[in-house]
């Protein structure tokens, strides 16, 4: 740090005089994703869990063949297990979508934020464009190296699919969307509750810890309420095929997005309306 | 320009701001003081839109904050300097703000040289002392070459030399018709920097003033201080005429109660000789405690130091 007791450059050299737009708003977002070690950690373990788990799976799999059962030979998914690293991605895509917002909540910077761009709500709506494009692209690039390179080691046995097999395209759609909804959802969740551990806690409770506690009420109760659950309703997308108690994989899309739509009204209401 | 019209503020029960109205002009630098917990912060955070008012209302040039084509243009302001994430350089924390208003990268590089934050600008804010994060903060403020600054406490955690500093941005920058308004709990330099004083305290208005007016309002009952070979005589013809006579540690007195002008026609009157008549200046500091020792919300009780 110098001595700056010299006359200051106080006044911009500017032409014209720049002004708030959403462009600058969605600029402004990517640089604050791309600028933070957190981001650059989150991605880094969803990259490494779509493309590798399943490979890895695959070789595990394709080693221990012989001695699998006949019924489970028979039965073998080769796209589950192609595609089953979303299982861990969601968790790392999930978490850093808390963290786009809740982050700013933790450390202040939200003043400066919201400061930048009073009217409040263009800050949220470039958060979730900026973050969804970034992680839909990643997801889509290690799903595609996940899904080509196990279905090359399941050629050993001779169990391999294409993307044009029955049911392909729609599940690796499927998985890509699910998990960029996920961090839309997460964003949302990080909003409202604004501490990164509270949302993480809200998010872990959603998708893992409900369907635990639905399966250890009674059965005609638990098969009643599965299908609404917001994992059950999520993940059927990202399935081969439809779970039991399930709604079709499209329906239960719909239900998982209307469920982040709704939460992330509720954010953009308290974004609005609270003091930050 | 920045106008407070009845402006309130309650957080639940309890009252931040009440019934302010001021106005904070351009060209010279307005100071925003008073005690710990009178409402300064909120007072700014409601001029910047970040909490809405109870009641009333804070333009900024003309308008509310959140209706500006173009906000950091019209106001640069710095609240808590650390209003910042910690894990992001502050080059990429000032390149994320000025992007939302197509400011370029040249601005960027030209406000952290006028803050003095070359060397480090592209480490991590949490690795930045007080002083640094504070220069950051007035690099945020001036990164759209606002109209109006707004800085609360901007001298904290800055060495002396830095304080320097920021006085003589602070006095270029109302020099150069902007409106300048900041808050500080360190009078001394609110004396050196501000022209104008707005004082508040439990959220009310006491004192919209100039600092010269101030001082010299909380002057008026000032003491004098006069010493004489003959004070015993003195003080009793001075008490004769109403005065409380107080003997100083080196022998002087102060006389509270009667002007200066007073006391030397006594004096002569009495054929006493004065080698000393001199009214008390009240500095801001002390200005400021008489002016609001009613409204300070924590006072410390003086005693065992063992407090519930």
């Amino acid at each position: 740090m110098s001595a700056t007791t010299a006359s200051p450059q106080i006044t911009a050299h500017r032409g014209e005089r720049s002004r708030l737009s959403f462009g600058g708003v969605l600029r402004s977002e990517w640089t604050k994703l791309r600028s933070l070690r957190s981001t650059r950690w989150s991605l880094l373990v969803a990259f490494i869990a779509m493309a590798g788990l399943g490979p890895l799976i695959a070789a595990v799999t394709m080693a221990h063949w012989n001695s699998l059962s006949p019924v489970e030979r028979a039965t073998f998914n080769p796209i589950d297990r192609s595609l089953g690293g979303y299982r861990l991605a969601q968790l790392a895509i999930g978490v850093l979508g808390v963290m786009v917002i809740s982050g700013e909540y933790t450390t202040g910077q939200i003043r400066s934020s919201l400061m930048a761009v009073p009217r409040r709500l263009p800050v949220l709506w470039a958060k979730l464009l900026v973050f969804s494009a970034v992680s839909f692209a990643l997801m889509l690039i290690a799903a595609l190296i996940s899904f080509y390179a196990s279905q090359a080691i399941f050629t050993q046995h001779h169990v391999n699919v294409t993307l044009g097999s029955p049911h392909v395209l729609r599940t690796f759609v499927g998985t890509l969307l699910f998990m960029t909804v996920t961090g839309v959802l997460c964003t949302g969740l990080g909003t409202i509750i604004r501490s990164t551990a509270g949302s993480i806690s809200a998010y872990v409770g959603l998708m893992f810890v409900l369907p635990g506690i639905s399966a250890i009420l009674p059965s005609n109760i638990s098969d009643a309420i599965n299908p609404y659950l917001p994992s059950t309703a999520g993940t059927g997308i990202a399935r081969p095929f439809p779970a039991a108690h399930a709604f079709s994989a499209w329906g239960g899309f719909a239900l998982f997005c209307g469920y982040t739509v709704v939460t992330v009204v509720i954010a953009a209401y308290l974004l609005r309306r609270r003091d930050a | 320009m920045i106008e407070v019209k009845e402006l309130s503020k309650h957080y639940g029960e309890k009252v931040a701001v009440s019934d302010l109205n001021f106005t904070v002009k351009p060209g010279v630098v307005t100071g925003f003081l008073g005690p710990n917990g009178a409402g300064k912060s909120t007072t700014m955070r409601l001029i910047l839109g970040l909490d809405a008012p109870s009641h009333g209302s804070a333009t900024v040039n003309g308008r509310p904050y959140r209706e500006h084509d173009a906000p950091l243009h019209e106001v640069g302001a710095m609240l808590e300097a650390r209003a910042i994430h910690t894990g992001r350089s502050g080059y990429n924390h000032l390149l994320s703000l000025a992007q939302t208003h197509g400011i370029g990268r040249a601005r960027v590089q030209e406000v952290i040289d006028l803050v003095g934050l070359e060397s480090v600008a592209r480490k991590r804010v949490g690795s930045f002392s007080l002083g640094m994060g504070q220069r950051l903060g007035v690099a945020a403020a001036l990164l759209g070459d606002p109209a109006t600054v707004v800085l609360d406490e901007p001298a904290n955690g800055l060495d002396p030399e830095g304080i320097r500093w920021i006085r003589n941005l602070l006095k270029g920058l109302a020099a150069e018709g902007r409106t300048v308004f900041l808050s500080s709990h360190l009078m001394s330099e609110m004396e050196q920097t501000a022209e104008h004083l707005i004082v508040i305290g439990k959220g009310q208005l006491i004192a919209d003033t100039s600092v010269e007016q101030f001082v010299s309002q909380a002057s008026a009952g000032a003491p004098v201080r006069v010493r004489t070979p003959d004070a015993a005589r003195l003080s009793e013809a001075l008490a004769g005429s109403g005065a409380r006579v107080a003997d100083a540690d080196d022998g002087a007195l102060e006389v509270s109660g009667l002007a200066a002008e007073q006391i030397g026609e006594i004096a002569a009157a009495q054929r006493v000789v004065l080698h000393e008549l001199t009214p008390l200046q009240v500095s801001l500091e002390d200005a400021f405690m008489s002016i609001t020792k009613d409204s300070v919300e924590y006072t410390q009780t003086a005693g065992t130091g063992v407090n519930s």
